[in-house]
């Protein structure tokens, strides 16, 4: 099982990948459109990248709940268990 | 009995490319005059600086023909030779004759098959899978195909999504808006997501087919809905950073059928893109509608 700060490294990497952020921006308390500047364009292609890297599914309408990088770790956390 | 079967060509090739842009030109500062937006909004969301907007006499008929001399010029085709003519709009508001008619006639192409097809965002890749079909059948020997829109007519100028995209028209129905045709509308996040992803797949499968692999493209040119989705679906082929992207939409907009053959002239007269280079070209668009190919530049 992977520890919360691997799931949070990981997804750190994806908002990198698709939106530029630097890994050590990505934490657990940061919100993704107010503190990391992520629109909802990049929210799509993170939460698909997301879905493929930890193997969970995560729909539309749970996927505009996930407002905080905690949030995303905490429901990845919990889909994959 | 059987009948006796045409013999048609094994190969169908592009033979010339040419395309027509409305003279007026259109920033987002002027966007942001009839919606709440702004130009950091604009670049940041869809990658657009500016589009062109057709003036009354740049009609539907007009820019075709414009286009159509470009293109018959660089092939070195006349218009006679010409036996079927393809035009791909949504924007011509007249059930018949087709537009592709009055267009033949005009450009002296005169005793062409002539036909418009409706296939929003994919219609330039539809007509290219019917060019060669027809050419590879017997049925044609040169094909004019052309994707041509005023789309400026058929969108709520009022609408943030579809006026500063101008006019995307990658919508899931037509509704009435205030003007006497039915304007567009679209759910722009769902169909980024169809667009970047499962369209991706789809031009994988068009490599595929080709026998081509994502290292040994050329160049890259989707339908140039948003400067998102084209880096999104780059990102979901893998593509190799050596290939040539075309970023057309910065400077056109969204125009639906005419976007990927405008994006590949341009590509072709900044010497970007050349001659015999493979070119991945997907459509996309309202129905949903999807088509793609990998094709030589001409």
């Amino acid at each position: 099982m992977p520890t919360t700060e691997e799931v949070r490294a990981d997804l750190a990497e994806i908002v990198n990948e698709v939106a530029g952020v630097p890994v050590n921006d990505v934490q657990l308390d940061k919100s993704f459109t107010d503190d990391l500047d992520v629109d909802s364009l990049s929210m799509v292609e993170i939460i698909y990248a997301a879905e493929e890297k930890f193997g969970v599914s995560i729909p539309d309408e749970e996927a505009k709940n996930l407002k905080t990088v905690g949030d995303a770790v905490a429901y990845i956390e919990r889909a994959a268990a | 009995m059987t009948l006796r079967l045409t013999a048609g060509e094994k190969y169908a090739a592009i033979l010339g490319l040419g395309g027509y842009r409305p003279r007026r030109v259109v920033d987002n500062a002027e966007i942001c005059t009839m919606i709440d937006s702004s130009d950091e909004w604009i670049r940041t969301r869809s990658g657009i600086i500016e589009r062109r907007w057709a003036s009354p006499d740049e009609t539907i008929q007009m820019m075709s023909i414009a286009a159509a001399r470009k293109a018959l010029d660089r092939a070195g085709i006349e218009a006679g030779q010409i036996d079927t003519v393809i035009v791909s709009t949504v924007t011509h508001f007249h059930q018949t004759p087709a537009v592709a008619t009055t267009i033949a006639s005009e450009l002296g192409a005169k005793s062409a098959a002539a036909f418009d097809i409706s296939a929003a965002c994919a219609g330039f890749c539809y007509a290219t899978a019917m060019a060669d079909s027809f050419i590879r059948s017997g049925a044609s020997r040169y094909v004019l195909i052309i994707g041509v829109e005023r789309l400026s007519d058929m969108i709520q100028q009022t609408q943030p999504w579809n006026a500063a995209l101008a006019w995307d028209p990658v919508a899931y129905q037509a509704t009435q808006g205030d003007a006497n045709w039915p304007t567009l509308k679209m759910e722009g996040n769902p169909v980024f997501k169809w667009a970047s992803y499962t369209m991706a797949k789809t031009a994988a499968e068009a490599l595929d087919a080709a026998g081509v692999r994502a290292e040994d493209l050329d160049v890259f040119a989707p339908h140039q809905a948003n400067m998102r989705i084209t880096d999104a679906m780059f990102r979901a082929l893998k593509l190799p950073s050596g290939v040539v992207v075309a970023r057309d939409i910065a400077r056109q907009g969204n125009t639906s059928a005419a976007s990927i053959p405008l994006a590949i002239e341009a590509l072709l007269e900044s010497g970007e893109a050349h001659q015999g280079q493979t070119c991945l070209i997907i459509g996309f668009g309202a129905g949903l509608v999807y088509a793609g190919q990998v094709i030589i530049l001409p």
